[in-house]
């Protein structure tokens, strides 16, 4: 039922926007080095890359949000307009971010209209029937009078294209438009896409599962390390070649020294059928198994839902059935404390939101979870805090003027040392850790894995929640999960890599 | 892919079946608190037989005329989700200013003697100029609405009672106490001026280009930025405009007392707070509708009007009204329950 247009080398439509030689750098980082995308007139094109990658950067370039280094952006043949003419950008180009930038307590029709209204004085009557009609036209199915706020992800979805739409821009970006709707949702929105396509709009399409580039997109271009990789037609390039793409030749089938547990060793954590409904990603019936002196990599894209176990675990988000078993014995569900007592170290994502307190000093926020062993009456010993402060600085490496230096002033890789010690401070049975090395330089990153790495030979049972391969090169066993559900096991070392990431990106290796 | 025609939605598609519902509760929680009106007026005459008399409900108009104008000038504030405290100081002492500018040193003035026309227009001068500089402070130098008008409404206040040191100043001219004390057609003009700011504002909140985005602010700065909205422009002018109002709210209450007390405005923001948050204002911002900052007015109005006339004890009154607030945040709070 979908047949990608033929874009062969012979027929080249005119593009909706091009960028050309386009370099950026942050500091030392080089985001972007010499990347080419055009998106044609009626195309869906997809633009995919690991975390890292660069397409973010290249997003906000085509969007007019960052100046390039180097480099042209051309916008329906155009020259780009200067960065500061919002109104032109908005024009020629839309991006349907994640998070929504529709105004919650306003009408839909307003939402439409924002700051766009023919006169000064509004006449409602006109302004729903304008706005009906652009719904209308594009085929969208949604009542303009609709509080933005009571809307689902998919029709703020449809809210924000159809803005774009009607401010007269054809081209679209839409940033990971799928992870979080639902398998129906995901349906329409590719009809909407389609039929966007059949009238002339081309689509920037960014997605990490693959398998709906196959359905939906007409050619791909791969990113890796800011770097452009290939672009060609789908039916060119078959998934392996993408995945190869994406993760470049040179890993395969790494051989580790980590060993895996001994099936008898004690059970930590058992999870029994676990469902929990979340926007940041479902769970779906999930049952694993994590034994003491093993590190069991949970490897799934954003929204899979791997994310969301290791909040349950931690106690943050209350499941909708299923219980969490930490030493055979169930958890009392969204209760922090419960866990922290019964022995789970948690390591967070987020770490500027929930991982330290940044004006605090280092051995202050390392020591926070175990105040009640250095403190009498309530009265905190600072001796014992700083030598017990001292003690994970060293076995960490931390790198601050003194115990007392506000984590905030530390640099990145530092402060997310600081967060990793804090789990580990408290001697944790059960250490759920998420993404500990995302943003951080290597040599912390090394640090980091090394740490964690002996805490497991050391008898603790590790939860790693990622999708980076190298911070699953210190996992001993690896459960993949696609959407929510648990798809495939790698059981023991020597595993792939490559399929371990395919098996993530919902392709059937 | 041609085949792929573009649909015309018919009339009735399910998303229109089912919003129809919602948004006649919508339309619903403006008038969350007219049952609680309606109750406070039968309540009203049966305990006491002079409450529901024209001459009453006159009363009542002019005792909230000046409290309904500084509630729709903390709503512009609130809705572009800031808030501004000092707005109680403007009422006091912008009246207070200009009126030791008219009167003789000989009833505590300055001794300049100015016109009484252009006592009004410092009085104007005041309340825009201080809602300027709280608004270009909060905006452009980034400072937290709450805590920076705490300051200046304490300062503000301080100047009050330091300029004339605590006393009241008496004896106005006819031209400046007008406001307060006139009637038309048997209704006080304090009351026919508020009721126009309510129209006026309610209309320019609805229909006009500016109303709505100071609505997109208040509900999400990023998406007005991102639409090209004048956040800044905006935000400040509302601060200004508040500060105007409050200066002639302030007018309104001098006429109708014939007197500016150093002490005018003290405690009045809880009250002004309170009728616009039981009205459905939220202090968030982005949500609630004059309408409704309206009818809390009228609440807040009907029910110390009672309290008074059922002769309660002056020092219990304050008791009372923080009752009746805090039930008619229960009721509003009820009422969202049911909407959710």
């Amino acid at each position: 039922m979908n047949q990608p247009i033929s874009a062969g080398p012979e027929r080249v439509d005119p593009a909706v926007a091009e960028a050309e030689g386009i370099s950026k750098a942050f500091g030392p980082t080089r985001a972007l080095e010499d990347v080419s995308v055009d998106v044609r007139i009626g195309e869906c094109h997809a633009l995919v890359g690991r975390n890292g990658a660069g397409k973010s950067t290249l997003v906000s370039v085509l969007t007019g949000l960052i100046r390039p280094d180097r480099g042209e952006v051309r916008l329906q043949g155009q020259p780009a307009p200067p960065l500061g003419d919002r109104a032109a950008w908005q024009e020629r180009v839309a991006c349907v971010y994640q998070h929504s930038k529709v105004v919650p307590g306003l009408s839909v029709a307003e939402n439409l209209f924002l700051n766009r209204f023919d006169r000064r004085i509004i006449s409602w009557r006109r302004l729903r029937a304008a706005a009906q009609q652009v719904i209308d036209e594009w085929g969208f199915d949604l009542d303009v009078r609709l509080l933005a706020e009571t809307l689902s992800v998919e029709q703020r979805q449809i809210v924000e294209i159809a803005r774009a739409l009607s401010i007269g821009s054809r081209f679209l970006i839409l940033d990971e438009p799928t992870a979080s709707l639902e398998a129906r949702a995901i349906e329409r929105l590719f009809g909407h896409i389609r039929r966007l396509n059949a009238t002339g709009v081309g689509v920037l399409y960014i997605s990490h599962h693959l398998e709906e580039i196959y359905r939906i997109c007409h050619r791909v271009t791969v990113l890796r390390d800011g770097r452009h990789i290939v672009t060609g037609s789908v039916a060119a390039l078959d998934q392996s070649a993408i995945v190869d793409a994406m993760v470049g030749s040179g890993v395969v089938a790494v051989a580790q020294a980590g060993t895996a547990a001994r099936t008898e060793a004690p059970v930590r954590l058992r999870i029994e059928d676990l469902s929990v409904r979340s926007a940041g990603g479902s769970a779906d019936r999930v049952s694993l198994v994590l034994r003491a002196g093993e590190c069991l990599g949970l490897v799934g894209l954003r929204g899979s839902g791997n994310a969301t176990i290791a909040d349950v675990i931690a106690g943050l988000v209350r499941p909708d059935s299923g219980t969490v078993l930490i030493d055979g014995a169930a958890l009392r569900p969204g209760d922090r404390d419960s866990s922290r007592t019964r022995g789970v170290g948690y390591v967070p994502e987020d770490r500027h939101a929930r991982g330290f307190i940044s004006l605090m000093g280092v051995d202050e926020n390392l020591t926070l979870p175990i105040l009640g062993t250095l403190s009498r009456l309530g009265f905190i010993s600072s001796g014992r805090r700083e030598a017990v402060g001292q003690a994970l600085r060293t076995r960490l490496s931390i790198v601050s003027s003194s115990g007392r230096q506000p984590v905030g002033e530390l640099s990145g890789g530092n402060q997310q040392k600081v967060v990793v010690g804090r789990a580990l401070a408290s001697k944790p049975s059960v250490l759920v850790i998420v993404s500990p090395t995302t943003g951080v330089d290597v040599a912390s990153k090394a640090v980091l894995l090394k740490v964690i790495d002996e805490a497991r030979r050391d008898g603790m049972a590790v939860l790693l929640v990622s999708d980076d391969l190298e911070e699953l090169r210190i996992a001993t066993r690896l459960l993949v999960m696609v959407r929510g559900r648990v798809v495939r096991e790698f059981r023991e070392r020597p595993w792939n890599e490559r399929d371990a990431i395919a098996a993530a990106e919902g392709l059937v290796a | 892919m041609s085949q792929s025609v573009i649909k015309q939605a018919e009339g009735g598609s399910p998303a229109a079946a089912a919003a129809g519902h919602r948004i006649s509760l919508q339309a619903l929680r403006e008038l969350t608190l007219l049952p609680a009106i309606v109750g406070v007026l039968i309540a009203g005459g049966l305990l006491n037989s002079s409450f529901l008399t024209t001459s009453n409900f006159i009363d009542v108009a002019q005792f909230s005329a000046a409290l309904g104008t500084v509630v729709v000038a903390e709503s512009l504030v609130l809705l572009v989700g800031d808030l501004d405290l000092s707005l109680q100081s403007v009422y006091g002492l912008a009246p207070l200013v200009a009126a030791w500018l008219i009167v003789p040193k000989s009833q505590l003035g300055q001794g300049a003697d100015l016109p009484a026309v252009v006592g009004l227009l410092v009085l104007l001068a005041v309340g825009l100029g201080i809602g300027l500089f709280n608004g270009v402070m909060i905006v452009k130098g980034r400072f937290n609405s709450f805590i920076f008008t705490l300051a200046m409404l304490i300062l503000l206040a301080g100047i009050q009672q330091g300029i004339v040191s605590g006393n009241t100043i008496y004896a106005m001219p006819a031209s400046f106490v007008y406001l307060g004390s006139a009637a038309w057609l048997g209704v006080p003009v304090a009351a026919w001026a508020t009721g126009i700011i309510f129209l006026a504002g309610g209309l320019f909140l609805r229909y006009h280009r500016t109303g709505r985005a100071i609505y997109a602010i208040g509900g999400n700065i990023e998406a007005a930025r991102a639409a090209g909205i004048q956040v800044d422009r905006i935000k400040i002018g509302v601060f200004v405009v508040a500060g105007g109002l409050s200066a002639v709210a302030g007018l309104m209450t001098a006429g109708h007392v014939d007197a500016v007390t150093a002490n005018q405005g003290n405690n009045l923001i809880f009250t002004v707070f309170a009728a616009a948050v039981i009205g459905g204002i939220s202090l968030d911002g982005g949500r609630g509708r004059i309408l409704g900052a309206f009818t809390g007015v009228v609440l807040l109005g009907l029910v110390q009007n009672l309290l008074i006339l059922s002769q309660v004890s002056t020092f219990w009154i304050s008791a009372a009204d923080g009752a009746i607030i805090l039930a008619a945040l229960l009721l509003a709070r009820f009422v969202e329950g049911i909407r959710r």
